[in-house]
């Protein structure tokens, strides 16, 4: 329905016939209801299904239980806070860092042979290798070296693990992306006149991010839940909150409160990049249309 | 014609599926009917700790839970080249006391089957399968609503370990201790200690297991960990070089106690404290912290 509105001003819209249109709208007016309808019908069965279980009971006890939510969220929301710092500290340097090496695997120079050889080894190397031994390899083995004025601070080194796993994953993502630019551009951006750097920078860049933004955001997501395998060098983050919440209550709703929170954060992240990506491809059609 | 026919389709579909959520319920309702009369008939004939009147997970076996790693001194390992505890030697106070318990309801060494239960899922609700497992869990009120504990097998207190160098190498009072970073194992009282009784300004690490908080202690990470005196005994004379037991707490009221953890509702906790009471009036329970707690003792933090 709203692609009958005309995304950018100037842009033209197809001619419609008004009565078609009328049949059209009539259409998806009922198939709006009927979905609606069906989703009312699955949740209500759902609900009454899993109601009637004989665990049922216990399971709401264990995993859904109010004054256990209560009682765990403000601890949880405060040590939230550590996840969304690692996060906010780690996703800049993970974007710089990959896109380099992204950009070094790239390049066709004979003579960047090594430099395109370390990116490669890098990549294959911390994609294997699982990011708990990341953490524990950094966060415990560097300290144990007693190197001075080596930081030992364990969510320091957490917060690098994670960049040094991430980066390689975020690293491939990038290469798809500017592997998915086509040729052609690059072509043209230096028949212009454009140096290297600056067909990079204003031709291939651009197009190869605008088309790996969900991968992106995949990853971005995957690291937010995954700042809290730092808990494993001992600082307190929100699931080990939840860890010792329901280690001292025997009760699993601290989890189930942790999952919320993860969610209230992830929800309006993908929102803002659906938003970002349309914006991107209409300025792309705009610019094509002019 | 299509909308019909789909509504018709999640129609049968949940008449079908309530029916057998209906048929599930009245078949679980008929066999307890049927269990419970025979069950208490039992128990006035004869004797419900009798081994052949035993609810098990598995028939003809005590079924015993821990976690893995298991750590000595609760459980100790015959092998000289390994270091954590193997809870079927029977060496080790936790792995001795299941085989007192077992041998006083009836089973023979052979008879105890041992599964690793990760302390995480040890409450989780739902069927076990284990019978009870041990594995150093405070009795708490908390937890005793979503569990069964026997009674304490053990009273124990926490205590500080760090390395002799460290800055509260030689604290004396709770209040030496606001100031340092201080660690624990998840899930363990020792957390609850650092947070309702020292009361640090830094919040205290946590780790997954014991071992991890030791590799943290040993890098200079923390200051000190909380464990219970028995671990921290182990720790100090067999673990870290250079480490020494700071001190211990007083016991808060009513004493901490280690019980053995039982699925909710489970029979089998009357007949298993019979045995606990008859092992402590006989001196075995006594007797066997001596051979492996022993010299468990260190200064007490003033207030």
């Amino acid at each position: 329905m709203t692609a009958l509105e005309s995304p950018v001003p100037g842009t033209a819209v197809a001619y419609r016939d008004p009565s078609r249109l009328h049949q059209s709208r009539r259409r998806s007016r009922r198939d709006a209801l009927v979905s609606m309808a069906s989703l009312i019908v699955f949740v209500v069965i759902v609900v009454a299904l899993v109601g009637r279980t004989p665990g049922w009971p216990v399971v709401r006890e264990t995993f859904f239980n109010a004054q256990q939510f209560v009682d765990s969220f403000p601890g949880l929301l405060e040590a939230f806070w550590l996840n969304v710092r690692i996060f906010l500290i780690a996703e800049p340097i993970i974007l710089v860092l990959s896109l380099a090496i992204a950009l070094i695997r790239t390049m066709r120079a004979p003579v960047l042979l090594p430099v395109r050889l370390l990116a490669t080894v890098y990549v294959d190397v911390f994609r294997g290798v699982p990011t708990i031994l990341v953490i524990f390899l950094l966060g415990f083995g560097v300290p144990a070296l007693r190197l001075q004025g080596v930081p030992n601070s364990p969510i320091f080194w957490g917060t690098a693990a994670l960049v040094l796993s991430y980066s390689a994953y975020v690293a491939e993502v990038f290469r798809a992306g500017l592997g998915s630019v086509h040729p052609s551009q690059r072509m043209a951006a230096r028949s212009l006149g454009l140096t290297t750097w600056q067909t990079n920078r204003y031709v291939v860049i651009p197009q190869a991010i605008r088309n790996v933004i969900p991968p992106l955001l995949n990853d971005f997501i995957s690291l937010q839940k995954d700042t809290a395998l730092v808990a494993v060098l001992g600082p307190v983050e929100i699931l080990r909150q939840a860890q010792i919440d329901a280690s001292s209550t025997f009760n699993y709703t601290p989890y189930v409160a942790a999952a919320l929170i993860f969610i209230a954060l992830t929800i309006p992240m993908t929102r803002f990049a659906d938003w970002v990506q349309s914006r991107m491809s209409r300025r792309q059609r705009a610019a094509s249309n002019a | 014609m299509r909308v019909p026919v789909t509504f018709l389709a999640i129609g049968a579909a949940a008449v079908l599926l309530s029916a057998c959520g209906q048929s599930g319920t009245s078949s679980t309702d008929a066999s307890t009917n049927v269990a419970a009369p025979s069950g208490t008939s039992a128990s006035t004939a004869v004797d419900p700790c009798a081994k052949a009147n035993l609810t098990l997970v598995s028939g003809g076996k005590l079924t015993v839970g821990t976690d893995s790693p298991a750590y000595p001194p609760y459980f100790v390992t015959d092998d000289p080249t390994k270091k954590d505890g193997d809870p079927t030697s029977g060496q080790g106070f936790e792995s001795a006391v299941t085989y007192a318990v077992a041998d006083k309801l009836g089973f023979s060494k052979n008879e105890v089957e041992w599964v690793t239960v990760p302390f995480n899922s040890s409450y989780a609700p739902g069927d076990k399968n284990f019978d009870f497992d041990i594995n150093q869990i405070s009795i708490t009120p908390e937890r005793q609503q979503a569990v069964d504990f026997s009674d304490g097998y053990y009273t124990v207190n926490q205590s500080v370990v760090a390395l002799k160098d460290s800055k509260i190498a030689n604290a004396k009072s709770l209040a030496d201790l606001k100031g340092a970073k201080l660690g624990a194992q998840i899930g363990t009282t020792s957390l609850d200690y650092i947070n309702n009784v020292i009361q640090p300004t830094e919040k205290p690490y946590v780790y997954n297991d014991t071992n991890d908080a030791k590799s943290a202690l040993a890098n200079g990470q923390i200051d000190g960990i909380v464990v219970d005196l028995p671990t921290a005994f182990y720790v100090t004379a067999a673990e870290i070089d250079n480490s020494k037991i700071v001190g211990q707490f007083k016991a808060t009221k009513g004493g901490e106690q280690f019980g053995l953890l039982f699925a909710k509702g489970n029979p089998l906790v009357a007949c298993v404290n019979t045995a606990l009471a008859a092992l402590t009036s006989s001196g075995e329970l006594q007797k066997l912290q001596d051979q492996w707690l022993a010299g468990a003792s260190a200064p007490y933090f003033t207030e």
